[in-house]
Parts: C-alpha cells; structure tokens; sequence
C-alpha cells in the first residue's frame, strides 16, 4: 500500500469543466466517500458532493469511481484502486449541477410517470390485507423491494443513455415491486404507462443494471417481468 | 420508441423466421450436393406456389423484423425521434418488401 493516493476529481458545473488532481493520504479500511470529504475538508472547501447516511442506506453519496458507478460509503479504495490513482466523477446519464452532485429531478419524474407511487382502494376502517409471504406476486415483489433510489442503475444503463427518455431501471423496477402487489388498485394505468414508447420494450437487457446495483437487485429481470405482463395485456386488448 | 406493438410484432416475426431460415438452409445445404445450377434451382422454383409462398412469408417477416430492429438502432446511435424516425422505418420496410418481392419474383416466374 502506497502512502498517498492521486486522485483525480471532477469539477465544475452545467456549462462545463475538468479533472482536478489532489494528493490524499492513505489510511487502511478508507472508503471513496472518505476521500471525498478528505479533500473538502482539508484542500479544497468549495468541493459539492452529496451524502448522508453512510451506511449503505439513504442512496444519495453515488458517484462515478473509475468510470463505474459505486455507492461511495460503501466502497472501500482498496477494492477499486487502480495502482494509487482514482478518478471520481459525478454520475452519468444525470445534469450536473455542481462539482459531484447531480441534478436527480428526472431520475424521481420518470419513477412518476411509471406510476411508481401505490394506490390502495381501502380505507382504515376496513380489515388489513393478509399477503401470505410465500406467495408467488409476495416473492417477485420481494425481489424489488430492497432499493434505496440511489440512482446507480440509472447510470450504468446505456439505454437511458442513448434515449434520455427512456423510464431506466429504477422507475421500471420500482412499477415491478408495484405491480406484484395485490393491494394495489391501479395496475391497468401502471401497466400502460410502463408498456409506452419510453417504457419497458426499450430495454436491451445489457444487464448492467444488475451488474452494479449495489443492493444486489435485478431490475432487468423486473422489466422482463414487465414485458411479459404488458405483452400479455396488449394480446387481450386491455393496454 | 419500441411500443407493446411493435416489440411483440418484432419478436412474432423472429419466432415465424426461424423455422423459415432452418428450412432456407437445408435446402440450401442438399440444393449444393450435385453442383451450383441455376437450372436446377429454378426447376424447383419456378411457377411453385409452394416455394414462392415460403419465400414470399420469409420476405415479408424480415422485412418487419429488420425495420424494426434498424428503427432502435437509428433512434438510439442518431438520436433520430416522432415522424422523421417512423418515416426511415416506414422506408426501411419498403425497401426490403420491394427488393425482397422482387428477388422471390425472378426465381418463381418467367
């Protein structure tokens, strides 16, 4: 293990900039978002970047680590290093709008669009729903659930990449999680707003989606999911 | 870009095809046994309604099939969108059907 580390960090804003080199001493277990705040807090105060948990759970520290999204806090240099030198940059497919934070305002819009948000039809005053665990809608929907909208898929994926209007996998998984859930009342619209010309047909299934989702999901499995259920509806005519 | 419609109406095409294909090429692979004629093949081909048929299905399925295939690849690597983007589709589709109906017509008619 070497001393120090060269690393090379983006910084600018929407209309533009470049890679700034900095020395930062090496300490063993240092996460990238250690680095990160290393710099802020003993070169450069003006760096912007964002995080808040660091534990793995809010979803918001994701930058781009050698040209791979990577959950920050969670990412040990050791394991990412190439030599002594890193390279962080803000995540791809997203405006920037400062430095390493990104604008993520049409990330969440399209989690929108694809009717991501549930809707029940009961009220408090009926009896709770029993959802056995081990039914198959309860295990696929399972599948899904663990996302912590950290936008690290939406990143990877070169279809949102060469279609800016393409939903991603996080939108689409999240209408996946949805749609297996017997509670909810609104699948028809879900399933049309996922089977439209921004939806689910548009995935290549490169996978790198489930490549780097840093909780371990598939979510091209979900938009597979998806495709079926959606092809299934057109064939009876109720898309 | 890709709607339920079109893709199911690309990967039908693909499941019509594939039998059509294995098909082309074994008669392709026997076809060759004694020698590449054009006598032979057009004795086999010409005025047949079944192998004009074959043909004529295997044309049109590629036809949808490739049109829509090239729309992704136009939209995605040029950033093609709306109606320009149906238009090089529409005009794809064409062009195949009439090269392809044209190909099945010179072996099948005199």
């Amino acid at each position: 293990m070497t001393d120090t580390l060269e690393v090379k960090v983006w910084r600018g804003d929407s209309t533009g900039g470049r890679l700034v080199t900095y020395q930062v001493p090496q300490q063993p277990s240092q996460t990238i978002l250690d680095v990160v705040t290393w710099i802020q807090r003993e070169q450069d105060p003006g760096l912007s970047y964002r995080f808040s948990c660091r534990v793995g759970m809010c979803g918001s520290c994701a930058m781009m680590v050698n040209g791979i999204p990577r959950w920050t806090c969670r990412t040990h240099v050791q394991k990412v290093v190439q030599g002594n030198r890193l390279t962080i940059e803000p995540m791809r497919n997203m405006p920037v709008i400062k430095d390493l934070a990104c604008n993520m305002d049409e990330f969440f819009s399209k989690w929108k669009l694809a009717e991501g948000q549930f809707q029940g039809s009961k009220t408090r005053l009926d009896a709770v729903e029993q959802l056995l665990p081990d039914s198959p809608k309860r295990v696929a929907a399972n599948a899904a659930i663990e996302c912590i909208n950290c936008g690290i898929c939406y990143a990877a994926c070169d279809v949102v990449n060469w279609n800016s209007e393409y939903l991603g996998p996080a939108a689409l998984n999240r209408a996946w999680s949805l749609v297996n859930d017997e509670r909810d009342c609104n699948q028809q619209t879900r399933l049309k707003a996922v089977a439209s010309d921004a939806g689910c047909h548009n995935c290549h299934s490169h996978q790198n989606c489930a490549t780097y989702c840093p909780n371990e999901l598939n979510p091209t499995a979900s938009i597979a999911g998806l495709k079926r259920l959606a092809s299934m509806a057109f064939l009876k005519g109720k898309i | 870009m890709l709607d339920t419609r079109l893709y199911l109406l690309q990967r039908i095409s693909a499941m019509i095809m594939a039998p059509l294909v294995l098909l082309h090429l074994g008669v392709m692979i026997v076809a060759i046994q004694g020698g590449l004629d054009s006598a032979e093949i057009l004795s086999r081909t010409l005025w047949s309604l079944f192998w004009g048929g074959i043909y004529g299905l295997l044309v049109l399925v590629v036809s949808i099939h490739a049109s829509i295939g090239l729309r992704v690849v136009v939209s995605e690597w040029l950033r093609i969108k709306g109606r320009s983007l149906n238009l090089i589709s529409w005009a794809i589709f064409i062009f195949l059907v009439v090269m392809g109906i044209r190909a099945v017509m010179a072996v099948t008619t005199v």
